[in-house]
């Protein structure tokens, strides 16, 4: 053990302190933020093992051409549910509702967030919103049309689509609510002498996420209650019928959805942030840099939703000037991994299991950085447009972004979060095995998507055929890497040997100065911040 | 919230805006007998921000906050604003 090890005789962590209340009710009548982003986390790893098992059932039936598992009308449902429950109820709470509300505190010297029973409620309203969704799958058979809930079709299908959407609907207000939190904790409850500048970076990029849930996601809320409107009063809003116009739809889906994208990204950014300077042991290159570029992100990233519409018949006056925001916002994107990489040059770096998902992180997301831009381009776009290319980018970068980033911050924060040790051969072996089944399973989509092949189809061309096996192979093997990394951290965070080792990696920010695990509070006497965060000796 | 001061504002006042908030619904919907052709959105969206930022100014005493709280919500308003402008650069060409 480290010399960082305290003896931990007379303190009763997190997990020991249980208010008074037993078995489940500890957890689910708790406020204490770090039993709240638990919570949320086996909610959203239950979640997850739906949502791969669908979009492994669709894989398969993509194995050949024609019907090999199901029919056009249960693929349709597979993929929006699918797409709803990966996007609502996983990638969008995601890093900010489980390590957001377990780590923010801590890293800012904070007891609590501002409002611990709005944060519980949230939790609540997260539930409330996936039952709806599960709803959905029931009577007249699951929504068909995409987790984009299109209009004119979304207000025509005869399929579940109104509790599919108000599903989408609650789980916004979640959304809102812990955005909101996430602001006010920030902007009131830093320990003194933490300047924002001294703020670390993960606060910092759930500071840019929060606003984006604040402002955006009332979008989708109305936007949502208006295909409702059209469905149940047919006012006509969508229905060029009536002198609605469908496109009226998409722009104000995406208005939402884009900066959505960014509610996902910009925490897992702020991870790797936290992640790479600590295995690199070495100062953090261009904090400001990565604090302004993420503003700038956060800021741009409304402007830019029209390049989801570049085919719609948009005019061409917003076809140009969604194109030239759509390149910049890249750039401070870019500036980030320029950032990561500066940091690791000439670090000492140790390549422990966090830095591996971290380095693959780098990797993975520039592909999908990279492709988005030949999306972005217009002329480009119109050819892979609706294509598989498209299905590929954005797994490059939500799964690969969030995804990749999500395993690496659990692997950081596991033993500070449940005060155990994983077995790091199993959690290498797995993360392997992942990666490469992600490549071999996303890869050939963008050389499909060029061919031609479109998305959202159950049947191709035989001409597509070789790729598409390959592709099923791919997710085979990911979804074996995904197992071996599940069962390892259950199994680790039930049995694994004990620990209170405070600060394993040697990391600098203030989640590595509390006992591990943390007290209930945190911190017996919130610390006096004297320096900035990310020096190494 | 301790560090702000306490404004008490007349009832006189809130019946006199809640007068003029009326006052502009009514005008948003007597415009719409108009023919304004391409103007009708633009005249629609004015009438609608002049009442929010009434509502906001008085009502959610905004108008007597610290100034933090009045930078963000008028950043929101530009940012709402830019959205909408891009939203006619479709709408406006087509
Ligand atoms: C370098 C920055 C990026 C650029 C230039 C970019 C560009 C694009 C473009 C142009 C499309 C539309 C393609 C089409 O439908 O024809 C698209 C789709 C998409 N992008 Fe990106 N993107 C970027 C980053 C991201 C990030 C960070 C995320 C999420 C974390 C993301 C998620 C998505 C999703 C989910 C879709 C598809 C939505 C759907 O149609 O179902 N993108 N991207
Ligand atoms: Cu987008």
């Amino acid at each position: 053990m480290s010399s960082n090890t305290t003896d931990n005789t007379g303190y009763k962590s997190y997990l020991e302190e249980d208010g008074g209340r037993k078995g489940i009710f500890k957890w689910i009548l708790s406020t204490d933020h770090k039993r709240i982003g638990l919570l949320y986390l086996y909610a959203m790893m239950l979640w997850f093992c739906v949502g791969v098992v669908l979009g492994l059932l669709m894989k398969l039936e993509l194995i050949a051409p024609g019907k090999t598992l199901m029919e056009a009308q249960a693929y349709n449902a597979t993929f929006t549910v699918h797409g709803v429950i990966m996007i609502f109820l996983i990638v969008i709470p995601g890093l900010p509702a489980v390590f957001g509300n377990f780590m923010l505190p801590i890293q800012i010297g904070a007891k609590d967030v501002a409002f611990p029973r709005l944060n519980l409620f949230s939790w609540y309203i997260y539930i409330l919103g996936g039952i709806l969704v599960i709803i959905s799958l029931f009577g007249n058979g699951p929504p068909d049309t995409g987790w984009t809930f299109y209009a004119p079709y979304s207000f025509k299908t005869g399929t579940n689509m109104l509790p599919a959407a108000l599903g989408a609907f609650v789980l916004g207000f979640s959304s809102i609510l812990t955005g909101l939190n996430f602001i006010v904790t920030i902007h009131r409850m830093r320990a003194p002498g933490m300047t924002w500048f001294k703020m670390p970076l993960f606060p910092w990029t759930l500071y840019g996420t929060a606003w984006i849930q604040l402002l955006a996601t009332p979008i989708i809320g109305i936007t949502l209650l208006m295909v409702a409107g059209e469905r149940i009063l047919g006012i006509g809003f969508f229905d060029p019928a009536k002198g609605g116009d469908p496109l009226l739809y998409q722009h104000l889906f995406w208005i939402y959805s884009h900066p959505a994208v960014y509610i996902m990204i910009l925490p897992a950014m702020g991870a790797i942030s936290e992640i790479i300077p600590t295995f690199a042991k070495k100062t953090i290159f261009g904090y400001k840099a990565i604090v302004f570029s993420t503003l700038a992100i956060a800021f741009v990233g409304y402007f830019v939703w029209g390049h989801h519409m570049y085919t719609s018949g948009m005019s061409g006056a917003a076809l140009w000037a969604f194109s030239l925001l759509t390149f910049i916002v890249a750039i401070p994107s870019a500036i980030k991994v320029f950032n990561w990489i500066s940091t690791m040059h000439q670090g000492s770096i140790s390549t422990e299991i966090p830095f591996l998902w971290a380095a693959s992180f780098i990797f993975i997301f520039m592909i999908g950085g990279l492709t988005g831009l030949v999306l972005g381009s217009l002329a480009i776009d119109v050819h892979v447009h609706d294509t598989a290319f498209v299905v590929a980018h954005f797994h490059f970068i939500v799964f690969g972004g969030v995804g990749f980033a999500f395993f690496g911050a659990i692997h950081y924060w596991f033993s500070k979060i449940f005060g155990r040790k994983y077995d790091p051969s199993w959690a290498k072996t797995g993360w392997i095995i992942f990666f490469i089944g992600f490549v071999t399973l996303y890869g050939p989509m963008f050389y499909l998507g060029i061919k031609g092949m479109p998305r959202r189809y159950f049947d191709y061309l035989e001409e597509f055929h070789g790729p598409n096996i390959i592709s099923t192979l791919g997710a085979m093997v990911m979804v074996a890497g995904f197992l071996i990394i599940l069962v390892n951290l259950i199994k680790s965070a039930r049995h694994g040997e004990k620990t209170t080792e405070m600060n394993p990696w040697g990391g600098t920010n203030l989640e590595w100065q509390v006992p591990t695990p943390p007290p209930l509070e945190n911190f017996d006497e919130i610390p006096v911040i004297d320096k900035a965060t990310y020096k190494y000796d | 919230m301790s560090d702000t001061t306490h404004h008490i504002v007349p009832y006189r006042t809130y019946a006199l805006i809640l007068l003029l908030l009326l006052v502009l619904t009514s005008t948003s919907v007597a415009v719409t007998q108009i023919e304004l052709t391409r103007w009708a959105t633009i005249v629609a969206l004015l009438l609608a921000s002049t009442k929010s930022a009434i509502v906001l100014a008085i009502f959610m005493h905004l108008k007597f906050d610290q100034t933090v709280y009045k930078v963000m919500a008028i950043f929101v308003v530009l940012v709402i604003t830019a959205v909408i402008i891009l939203t006619f650069l479709d709408y406006g060409f087509r």
